[in-house]
């Protein structure tokens, strides 16, 4: 008959797996407490509930834009001359830096000035171009939005803080900027009412 | 915290009392007691001034926490309120705004020091490292402080250094988010910016303790790098010599100080920040404060993508390397030989080191375009150079110069010709 006692063949014993099972359920209970510790500092429910906004764009007169405010960043709503639109339509994907269109009512989708237009319907309106004016490179505000301002080498928006050039789909052309302008979710609710959020 | 036998004893009935229970007594007066090499050089009282400046911060910080108000809303009035109603307000907020950049020129000078004269090698890593954690926490701390009178700087600033975290792969974003709380830099992030800078102070308070421990075991460094070898003949003790030494010192440095403080509170600082943040209007060039520009020219400087690295990623990378390979320097400097005194290579090196970062803060503070950027790319590659290579080779290749057999002989004995360094490059004792 061999020898029953745990101790003497090197087997576990109980209090091995007790010792185990505690330090483990501390681990756990650690990590569920720290979890509330971390997760209060993302975006509490007064900022989320602030996350939608409707615009009235019927005094937007062709190549003018307007500068709104949503989620504490500015928005730029641009409604594009014929001009602008040709220009941001015949340049080539290859031009780009960055081909994603960084649209959040299209994802993964390539950057042509229609995904970039896109709306959250699936429809696009050239006319109308929608996006969040902050420089993907350090989150400066690119000028170009109110008249007079430069625009940059591409006729679109110029970040002063770093030189990025953005062209007239708000596509990076030039500078350290890596990403294209970011296209919000938005639907137009009216022929003249857009909603961003 | 002293690696010292103790000399204390207690001569009362209530001091042999308490020294059975908490010997407090024992601890200060070996504190005080602690030998230190007797030819530390001035360079040497930048520990204290430091200790001093912190000081100023944590009491100036307490008296500005009670008129401030961390709301978007309020902040920039409430600094205005200080500044215009509160008895000695200005004095307080000028002592606080011009002390934080008084506090880096003195860890500058510390760090520069510690560097000359090899303080990080063996066995003070860890006094070494540990002063490299304050270094980072002050700059969390002195971050998040501009940030509090909401300013356009303050705003911009506080955008551009937390969107740095966004060119992480994968998590970076979020971790934007969980910093902001919000989807841009407003009221949360104002609030726990405000509470994270009461909170840090205490922090590097804490490390500080660590470090000065570090060092009084191992036992201060001293300008020829040359172990104490005779405890009699080559230390004092820190009291009075070295306590009058630093007072000194802090006299000089306080005067400086005040000269700021009193002549010219507002020449450290940036215009901008007296036009409340404004959201939807960036400020034509976003300056950070003086003591950051050698790290924001060194962020800047990465323009070109390496590999799959972006230039964004590449230009944070570059930064925060700036300040990790600090880290490791004790392994990376292959010499045994401590002080620069005693490697002539080394130290032109050292010098154009020194250079190189007043030229990097030079170019932080001017535009990204054209000749900066290209000159900023250059003492960038030699600021990496001279930690990762020119160390590294150096400890190899150089011949250093005959040291001295101890501190003794080397305070006591006129220097041989050939140990002499050219008198103007030698720090003044």
């Amino acid at each position: 008959m061999t020898t029953s006692d745990p101790t003497q063949t090197g087997e576990p014993t109980r209090r091995d797996f007790i010792h185990i099972f505690s330090t483990a359920a501390t681990a756990v209970g650690a990590a569920a407490v720290a979890w509330p510790l971390v997760h209060q500092m993302n975006p509490d429910a007064s900022v989320l509930a602030l996350s939608t906004k409707e615009v009235d764009l019927s005094a937007v007169e062709v190549g003018q834009a307007i500068k709104i405010f949503w989620q504490g960043k500015p928005v730029f709503i641009r409604r594009r001359t014929p001009a602008e639109i040709e220009d941001a339509e015949t340049t080539p994907l290859s031009a780009l830096v960055d081909d994603d269109a960084r649209n959040a009512n299209l994802s993964g989708a390539e950057a042509s000035d229609n995904a970039r237009t896109t709306s959250a319907d699936g429809e696009a309106k050239p006319e109308w171009l929608v996006l969040v004016g902050v420089c993907t490179h350090l989150g400066c505000i690119p000028l170009g939005t109110t008249s007079g301002e430069n625009k940059g080498e591409y006729g679109g928006w110029f970040c002063p803080c770093h030189g990025s050039h953005y062209d007239t789909a708000g596509r990076i052309r030039k500078g350290p900027a890596p990403e294209n302008l970011p296209i919000p979710p938005f639907q137009f609710i009216s022929d003249t009412v857009v909603r961003i959020g | 915290m002293s690696g010292h036998p103790s000399t204390y004893n207690p001569s009362t009935g209530f001091e042999k009392w308490l020294d059975k229970r908490l010997p407090i007594v024992r601890f200060s007066a070996d504190f005080m007691d602690f030998p230190t090499p007797k030819n530390l050089n001035y360079w040497w009282t930048f520990g204290a001034i430091l200790v001093i400046c912190l000081v100023i911060q944590i009491i100036t910080g307490v008296i500005l926490a009670m008129h401030y108000t961390p709301h978007v809303d309020y902040a920039f009035a409430s600094v205005e309120h200080i500044m215009r109603d509160v008895n000695y307000g200005w004095l307080m907020r000028y002592l606080h705004s011009n002390g934080a950049s008084l506090f880096f020129l003195a860890v500058y000078i510390h760090m520069f020091r510690g560097l000359y004269y090899g303080s990080y090698k063996a066995p003070r890593e860890m006094s070494w490292i540990l002063g490299v954690i304050i270094f980072l926490l002050m700059m969390a701390t002195a971050f998040m402080g501009y940030v509090l009178p909401w300013g356009q700087m303050s705003y911009w600033g506080a955008t551009v250094i937390t969107n740095l975290f966004s060119a992480i792969p994968v998590v970076g974003e979020s971790i934007r988010t969980l910093l902001w709380g919000g989807f841009s830099v407003d009221n949360p992030t104002l609030n726990r910016f405000f509470s994270l800078h009461y909170l840090l102070p205490f922090a590097i308070f804490g490390v500080v303790a660590l470090h000065i421990w570090a060092f009084h075991t191992s036992g201060n460094n001293n300008p020829t790098g040359v172990d104490v070898k005779d405890v009699k003949k080559d230390t004092l003790p820190f009291h009075p010599y070295f306590t009058v030494k630093d007072g000194f010192a802090i006299v000089l440095f306080l005067i400086l100080f005040a000269a700021f403080v009193f002549f010219n509170p507002n020449a450290l600082g940036h215009a901008d920040n007296y036009i409340e943040a404004n959201p939807l209007v960036t400020p034509p060039s976003i300056v950070p404060e003086w003591y950051f520009l050698p790290f924001y020219a060194i962020l800047r400087a990465i323009t070109f993508d390496i590999g799959p690295i972006s230039a964004k990623l590449g230009g944070v990378l570059a930064m925060f390397g700036s300040i990790l390979v600090l880290f490791v320097l004790p392994w990376l400097d292959t010499s045994k030989v401590r002080s620069m005194r005693y490697r002539p290579v080394a130290r032109l090196w050292f010098f154009l080191f020194v250079v190189a970062c007043l030229a990097l803060g030079w170019l932080g503070g001017k535009p990204a375009e054209g000749i900066y950027v290209m000159w900023a790319q250059i003492f960038t590659a030699y600021y990496f150079a001279f930690f990762l290579l020119i160390l590294p080779l150096l400890g190899i290749m150089e011949t250093p110069k005959p040291m001295p057999r101890s501190i003794a002989e080397a305070v006591t004995k006129p220097k041989p010709p050939e140990a002499a360094a050219p008198a103007g490059a030698v720090p003044a004792e």
